[in-house]
């Protein structure tokens, strides 16, 4: 590898998945036509393709920025494929990325969000708006069309903190990365509607950190109870979603034990109740 | 057809050294040194957006002198090459000595086949952690590359600075003990250099994973006008006599 420079009418510029593909890097991410085995077209019709899929995501807007959570459970068909997986991830200082769909690819398309996010930060010597952050993300998913129609589907959920304006901010997107910025909340992946439903009801525009992440961590308690893609509290393993905050002082993981602790209370409080949901905390 | 005149290689690398150390010599000085936490670049820099000192990844700070489109280029380039390679293989695969060779290599393919040398001097500082020391590379306009022990001076007038400065290096000192001996290297005794004039950075241990932070002029102008404050290596008296000449002009 030699030092990358290029002539000035030939430059990539501050994007880092130009620079990637401008210097035919063997594991340019956007190329994804000889990834793929031919064999991947058959699932399009018939059973779920043999990848790790998720999953619930969920992100809610409260007084000081937004709080994001996801499950832990990644399936592969009927199968569980990881007990422990992550899917929130610190984007950059200010923003964190969520993930449902396919495992592989998802995680990938966050590492090269990642780097694309402190390397514009880098080579420009300023940080990317919010609003550029969620467009890169956006066409991020849109050059990954093509694996999308294969069975690959990723779709990313994106929050963070605008430091310009002081306040939180959520994006949500679809296949063909359109994205759109929700007003409130949003979750995404296969017991997203379970977790939304939740957060509609107990969402207030002025919510606290605390009551914020009881909400999410509710949220993902329905969303699990309802959909079997979706994990919940493993009490056994001591395996808990993942809880982060993103405020004007940055991205935060709410500590394990933080989460655990929820968790714990809300289990209890649902087995006093004999397991009926309806109306309780 | 015409004939090329010759002239002697000898005469060729002359020339061409003494121009770049010309240019080199045009602009303003660098210090850059090993503190208790992390290591510390000074550069005496009024423009507060061109800048000498830059991030290149979490533990790995470039910092140029000379003409400051040719080292721009080179810090792009270095960016581009440590993000490319992290994002390849791992983050702690990305080191400081590799891309110091690529510098020097470039930088000395430049020196030897093109018309006009680079006219810049760069330095590539690596913050130590897990047993490894802090690395300070020094690459000359000719690709020359030296690993400097616990300090360097880039830039013009480099003896005159590393006298001075060396002569109240100390061991393990504070940040605030650093900054006002490299300020005061760089002023010399005749001058002397407020908080717009410098643009100061840390790759400071006590940052996380993104090791590299700007110390703006508010910071810098809070650490100089308050004596004595996190200087926890000690300083010796000699030294503190130029700093309080320092602070009074903040």
């Amino acid at each position: 590898m030699g030092l990358p420079l290029f002539p000035p009418g030939d430059d990539p510029g501050p994007s880092f998945s130009a620079l990637l593909r401008r210097s035919g890097a063997p594991f340019d991410p956007s190329q994804p036509s000889d990834r793929i085995p031919a064999t991947a077209a058959q699932h399009r019709t018939g059973a779920a393709p043999a990848v790790a899929h998720g999953t619930t995501v969920v992100a809610l807007r409260f007084a000081d920025g937004v709080v994001m959570a996801g499950d832990r459970r990644a399936t592969e068909g009927n199968v569980i494929a990881h007990r422990a997986m992550e899917k929130v991830f610190p984007a950059d200082r200010h923003s964190a990325v969520a993930i449902a769909g396919a495992a592989g690819p998802a995680v990938e398309m966050v590492k090269l969000f990642q780097t694309q996010l402190e390397h514009y930060e880098k080579v420009e010597g300023v940080a990317l708006s919010l609003e550029g952050k969620a467009n890169q993300l956006g066409q991020m998913v849109r050059e990954h069309l093509p694996m999308a129609m294969q069975g690959l589907v990723v779709v990313p959920l994106y929050a963070g903190f605008d430091v310009r304006r002081g306040l939180g901010r959520i994006f949500t997107y679809d296949v063909t990365g359109g994205h759109f910025e929700e007003a409130d909340h949003a979750a995404t992946g296969s017991g997203g509607r379970d977790a939304r439903t939740t957060i509609k009801l107990g969402w207030r525009p002025d919510l606290g950190r605390d009551e914020a992440i009881e909400l999410a961590v509710r949220a993902l308690y329905e969303a699990a109870d309802e959909d079997a893609a979706t994990g919940g509290p493993d009490l056994v393993r001591q395996i808990f979603p993942l809880v982060a905050t993103v405020t004007v002082s940055g991205y935060e993981r709410v500590t394990d034990a933080e989460v655990a602790e929820r968790f714990s209370s809300l289990v209890e409080r649902r087995a006093i109740g004999r397991g009926i949901a309806g109306g309780g905390p | 057809m015409t004939m090329p005149f010759y002239v002697a290689p000898e005469q060729v690398m002359k020339d061409r050294a003494e121009y770049a150390q010309k240019g080199i010599a045009r602009g303003r000085s660098l210090v850059a040194c090993e503190y208790d936490d992390g290591i510390l670049i000074v550069a005496e820099n009024p423009s507060r957006s061109l800048h000498k000192v830059s991030e290149i990844y979490d533990r790995i700070a470039f910092a140029g002198v000379g003409k400051y489109n040719e080292f721009d280029q080179l810090r792009v380039a270095g960016v581009r090459h440590a993000d490319t390679k992290g994002f390849a293989f791992s983050r702690e695969d990305v080191d400081a000595r590799s891309l110091a060779n690529l510098y020097a290599q470039f930088l000395g393919q430049v020196f030897t086949h093109e018309m006009k040398p680079l006219e810049v001097e760069i330095l590539v500082a690596e913050l130590g952690g897990d047993g490894r020391p802090d690395q300070l590379y020094h690459i000359a306009y000719e690709g020359t590359i030296t690993d400097e022990d616990r300090f360097a001076v880039l830039g013009g007038e480099t003896d005159v600075i590393t006298e001075r400065f060396a002569g109240s290096f100390e061991e393990g000192w504070g940040l605030d003990g650093a900054l006002r001996a490299a300020i005061a290297a760089l002023a010399g005794p005749d001058r002397t250099l407020g908080p717009a004039d410098l643009e100061v950075a840390v790759l400071s241990r006590a940052n996380g994973r993104r090791a590299f932070q700007r110390l703006g002029h508010e910071e810098l102008a809070e650490r100089l006008a308050e004596p004595k404050r996190g200087g926890r290596g000690g300083r010796s008296g000699q030294a503190s006599s130029s700093d309080s000449s320092n602070s009074a002009s903040t």
